[in-house]
């Protein structure tokens, strides 16, 4: 079929008007050729001969009358090895290499490939002629930095099962060259390379089954691994008011997460926020495997004064990137931020192609499309036994950092935990500022789960005794209740407050979580001969003091055990009983 | 010679329409009346209907009035012959010096690669201790002051300009009262720094819709001279005025508002200007100030809000103080580590006591008593207002530090700080 043309017969921001001859299709790629420049677009709806297209450039010096190039072709990504460390914009654009060509400035038009076409990998081949092969399965693997990247039957092949005619053997090739060649039932011949291109709004669904996600996914952040913990193949998402502390959040974890590789989509948000990411990353080595972080990380940025229409790219050439991966085996976590960007990026077109407005002029179909997004997550059983996963993690930004506004409560339907950050929290200074009582995970942690219970029932009570007192005053309140009161402020300061630029407590691992909780739990339970609020207050400083000093030595070092020993001293010092109802699961 | 249109199709707001061909989006016109000359751009095409937004204004354009399109986007002339000069909200000149027509440069080009960017290293120090301590100012930081109204915003936006030492400042004015004006350009003469000042002030009373060009202009030129090596610092007051223009044109075009009235692409609007701000590799650098006054006392209204989302922190200014809580500098880590060991501590811990001392103070005007701890808080807050807050008070960062171990000793015990033991320690004022 011959590619159709149009031209252009209307402009309205990032949105043109196009009357074509022949047939396009929705989603369809075209270009618009404006001089020698070619703007990418993608049609977005269709009536009779007239189309609509939003433009992934800026739109100045288009003009009616432009002729408009189809590709016949959906936006795609290209899959295939060298993915990894790379920094792409929302379309896969090399950043790094457009600065070679281009400069300081994103000259429009311009696109380039995403994979190195010259660069050999060392490939070796695990099957041979005459296997039978279904798409996703593996004919060989290449080396990429620490991970054995799976060379697989395209996912986009026609029909489900190919038999191997040829195979190439061991050695060094490009993604260009010839690597296999497998014929379908008819006896049809397809020629394979080690790359191939991917819709990106089609999730990728070649797995054997889908599991429910169990394992927690460590991020060494106390708060989140304690209380509100995210498991492998799940899906979380953290909303807050602006400099409340979501990017720091995602920064962390994206360094620290426990999965295999993660991919950062800053969608619609600052430049600055990535270039700290895309120039450290590089010189900051991962302990798991010793080699840099930047091995295991692929950045999609489409920030904020780039072109609109293409963060809604991004984030799912981000997923889709993600989907691949899995395929392959592999953990992986997709951080995005901010989700609200693009919603607002749908908004602005729905506003365009003048659809009947929803709340806050958000489109009427962003629900559905927030929840096929984080569907795309999941953990899931391939077709080989192996276990793959797609975490999703996603910031929201809402307007007035009111939780009660479209894009939150579309997300909150469908993610399975909620790390929701408080202005009151983020004020005071105490980070993370996710707010400990009013988020929610449906994930099992790490933790024991009764002695968790137990010390977020402090946190609530101590919250209760707390508001009580704006009413009723210090002096209104019990003894009894003032020490509940202090518990829990204590929990707050010792456990759950870590400022993420400290270099010992911005990240600790899990079991020195499990060890420090075991302390801090036996204080939640205790019950202390302490005589009047003065010294309860007194003694809780000299406690919470005692675990600031302890979460800023280092795990193995000798102060550690020192400090140790004084909080255990400490302890006893006041010791009475232990609170009865506890003693079942405190092991005391 | 272009081509003159004199039919115009209709008027509405400050867009008119004419019906003309070959018209490229975002191209510049002339309209001419009988009230003078404006100029105009193309902000939508259909067919061969052409929509314009005039930036005087379409008041008194008469259906007849003479259209003349220019063939290029707005321009401004880029050389040293700037420095010094003063411009009106379109580029023409305000003081009595020569129409620059040289070396035109496009306005509101595309955005730096952010692969071209590098992380900021350099802290402007402003001897103030709530910016210095609290909130570090950061080279290449786009940043505004949220401001509730009759607060001295366009002081404090003057005293940093002369505290920081940068090679340019470029003040932009959108609706900029006309007394606010003369105090920047006579503190900027005083200050001796008018010779490396450029002016684009569009006043208050200048046709609103002129005043959307300015931060465009501005930062164009900044653009500029950050390429040639140049650490610009650029004030923009007021982006409330800005993005107001902007609401008054989304009306006219009839788009769907999204909140409070405010065109739902507000965000990527005020976006790609803030974002102009850049630290670039090899070069200079673009630091961004801006004044946005909070409608209604209000930070959750739309302007303060999506701003809030794009810069990098602000500087909340109430009461006559630079406010602990609200204000940010989101750059601050990447330089408070350098200052000094105690200097993230240090700000971290006094906010936090801040934060309690409020509850205290709260405790107190319900009439409940106070216990000890509270009456050290309020101690606290009263010195840490009146020595840190107090915007007054001009001092060089290593001794706002030491004056801030200093209350916390007055009043505090070591462990009531919540600061670790080690730089107790050291800094801990010893008894005299
Ligand atoms: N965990 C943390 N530890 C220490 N400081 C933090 C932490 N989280 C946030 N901060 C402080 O708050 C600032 C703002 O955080 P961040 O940029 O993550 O906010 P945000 O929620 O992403 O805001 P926006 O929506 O505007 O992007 C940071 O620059 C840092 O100074
Ligand atoms: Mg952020």
């Amino acid at each position: 079929m011959d590619k159709s043309t149009g031209k252009v017969i209307g402009i309205t921001g990032n949105m043109v008007t196009v009357k074509f001859d022949g047939n396009i299709a929705m989603n369809e790629v075209g270009f618009i050729l404006v001089g020698d420049q070619k703007l990418k677009s993608e049609v977005i709806r269709i009536n009779g001969d007239t189309a609509e297209m939003q433009v992934f450039e800026m739109t100045q010096g288009v003009s009616v009358g432009d002729t408009v190039a189809f590709s016949k072709e959906m936006l795609s990504v290209t899959l295939g090895p060298g993915l990894l460390g790379q920094v792409y914009d929302g379309l896969q654009n090399p950043l790094p290499e457009l600065a070679e060509q281009c400069g300081f400035f994103l000259q429009r038009g311009v696109y380039l490939n995403a994979l190195d076409g010259e660069k050999k990998w060392d490939f070796t081949p695990t099957v041979k002629k005459g296997d039978t092969l279904r798409l996703a399965d593996s004919l060989g693997t290449v080396p990429e930095g620490i991970f054995e990247h799976q060379i697989m039957v395209p996912f986009t092949m026609p029909e489900d099962e190919y038999q191997v005619i040829s195979i190439a053997k061991k050695g060094s090739y490009t993604i260009h060259d010839e690597i296999a060649v497998v014929k379908n039932s008819k006896g049809r011949e397809y020629k394979l390379t080690m790359i191939f291109e991917w819709p990106v709004k089609r999730p990728v669904k070649l797995y054997a089954e889908r599991l429910k996600p169990v394992d927690p996914m460590v991020t060494k952040v106390r708060l989140i691994d304690t209380l509100l913990p995210v498991a492998r193949g799940g899906t979380y998402c953290i909303p807050g008011p602006f400099g409340a502390g979501k990017t720091v959040l995602q920064q962390i974890t994206s360094r620290h997460a426990e999965v295999d590789i993660v991919i950062i989509a800053a969608c619609g948000e600052r430049a600055g926020e990535v270039v700290e990411t895309l120039i450290e990353f590089p010189e900051l080595t991962d302990p798991k495997t010793g080699k840099s972080l930047m091995e295991r990380t692929i950045i999609i940025c489409n920030t904020s004064s780039m072109p609109v229409a293409a963060r809604e790219a991004s984030v799912y050439t981000a997923v889709s990137l993600a989907e691949y991966y899995r395929q392959m085996g592999l953990h992986v976590l997709l951080l995005a931020d901010s989700t609200s960007r693009w919603a607002q990026a749908m908004r602005e077109m729905s506003g365009r192609l003048e659809e009947i407005p929803g709340e806050e002029a958000f489109p009427a179909y962003l629900e559905s499309v927030i929840a096929s997004f984080y569907e795309r997550a999941g953990l899931v059983q391939l077709h080989n036994g192996k276990l793959g996963s797609v975490t999703i993690g996603g910031t929201v930004s809402p307007a007035g950092g009111n939780f009660e506004e479209p894009v939150t409560q579309a997300t909150l339907k469908v993610v399975g935990a909620f790390h929701g950050l408080s202005r009151e929290r983020s004020d005071a200074r105490k980070y993370p500022a996710i707010h400990p009582l009013e988020s929610w995970s449906k994930y099992e942690g790490v933790i024991d789960k009764k002695k968790v219970t137990y010390v977020t029932d402090i946190l609530f009570r101590g919250e209760e005794v707390n508001q009580m007192m704006k009413v009723v005053g210090e002096e209104g309140t019990s003894l009894e209740d003032y020490v509940i009161y202090l518990k829990s402020d204590f929990v707050d300061y010792a456990y759950l407050q870590q400022n993420s630029f400290d270099p010992v407590d911005g990240a600790v691992s899990i079991e020195r979580q499990q060890y420090v909780f075991d302390q801090l739990f036996r204080v939640t339970v205790g019950e202390f001969t302490l005589d009047d609020k003065d010294e309860a207050r007194q003694y809780f400083n000299q406690l919470r003091q005692l675990f600031l000093d302890w979460n800023g030595v280092s795990w193995d070092s000798d102060s550690f055990k020192d400090i140790e020993k004084s909080i255990q001293d400490k302890i006893e010092e006041k010791w009475n009983s232990s609170d009865p109802h506890a003693k079942s699961f405190s092991g005391k | 010679m272009r081509k003159v249109y004199t039919k115009i199709e209709s008027i509405s707001g400050s867009v008119i329409t004419v019906r003309a061909e070959g018209i490229k989006n975002g191209d510049l016109a002339v309209v001419t009346s009988a009230h003078g000359t404006s100029l105009a751009n193309v902000i939508r095409l259909k067919h061969d209907l052409v929509s314009l937004q005039v930036f005087a204004g379409a008041r008194g354009i008469s259906t007849g009035d003479e259209v003349r399109f220019l063939g290029k986007p707005m321009q401004v002339s880029f050389s040293d012959n700037l420095l010094g000069r003063i411009f009106d909200g379109s580029g023409k000149p305000r003081d009595n010096g020569p129409v620059l027509e040289e070396n035109m440069i496009d306005i509101g080009g595309p955005s730096v690669n952010p692969a071209m960017r590098i992380i900021p290293t350099n802290m402007i120090r402003t001897g103030i201790p709530m910016i210095d301590v609290f909130n570090s100012l950061v080279e290449s930081q786009k940043l505004p002051i949220f401001s509730v109204s009759g607060e001295p915003y366009n002081q404090l936006l003057a005293r940093i300009a002369l505290q920081a030492e940068v090679d340019l400042i470029i003040l932009g004015g959108i609706g900029l009262k006309y007394d606010d004006y003369l105090y920047f350009k006579e503190t900027l003469e005083e200050g001796g720094a008018m010779s490396r000042t450029i002016f684009f002030v569009h006043t208050a009373s200048d046709p609103t819709v002129e005043g959307l060009l300015v931060p465009d202009i501005s930062l164009a030129v900044a653009e500029q001279f950050a390429l040639a090596g140049k650490k610009v610092l650029v004030l923009l007051t007021d982006m409330t005025n800005f993005a107001d223009a902007m609401k008054e044109i989304a009306i006219t075009m009839e788009q769907v508002p999204s909140n409070r009235g405010y065109p739902g692409d507000l965000y990527s609007q005020l976006a790609s200007r803030y974002e102009k701000a850049v630290d670039f590799k090899d070069a200079g650098s673009i630091t961004v100030l801006a004044a946005t006054t909070m409608p209604g006392d209000d930070v959750t209204h739309p302007i303060p809000d999506n701003t809030g989302y794009i810069t990098e922190g602000q500087y909340y200014l109430k009461n006559g103080r630079i406010e602990p809580f609200g204000s940010l500098s989101r750059l601050k880590q990447q330089v408070n580590d350098k200052s000094r060991d105690d200097h993230r501590a240090l700000m971290d811990g006094m906010i936090k006591l801040y934060a309690s001392f409020n509850e205290s103070q709260e405790k107190k005007s319900m009439g409940f008593r106070m216990s000890e701890w509270d009456k050290k808080l309020l101690t606290y807050g009263e010195l840490f207002e009146s020595k840190m807050m107090d915007l007054s008070v001009n001092i060089p960062l290593e001794q706002a530090l030491d004056l801030g171990w200093e209350i916390l000793s007055t009043c505090l015990e070591p462990d009531e700080t919540g600061l670790r033991s080690e730089l107790v320690k050291k800094y801990w004022p010893k008894e005299a």
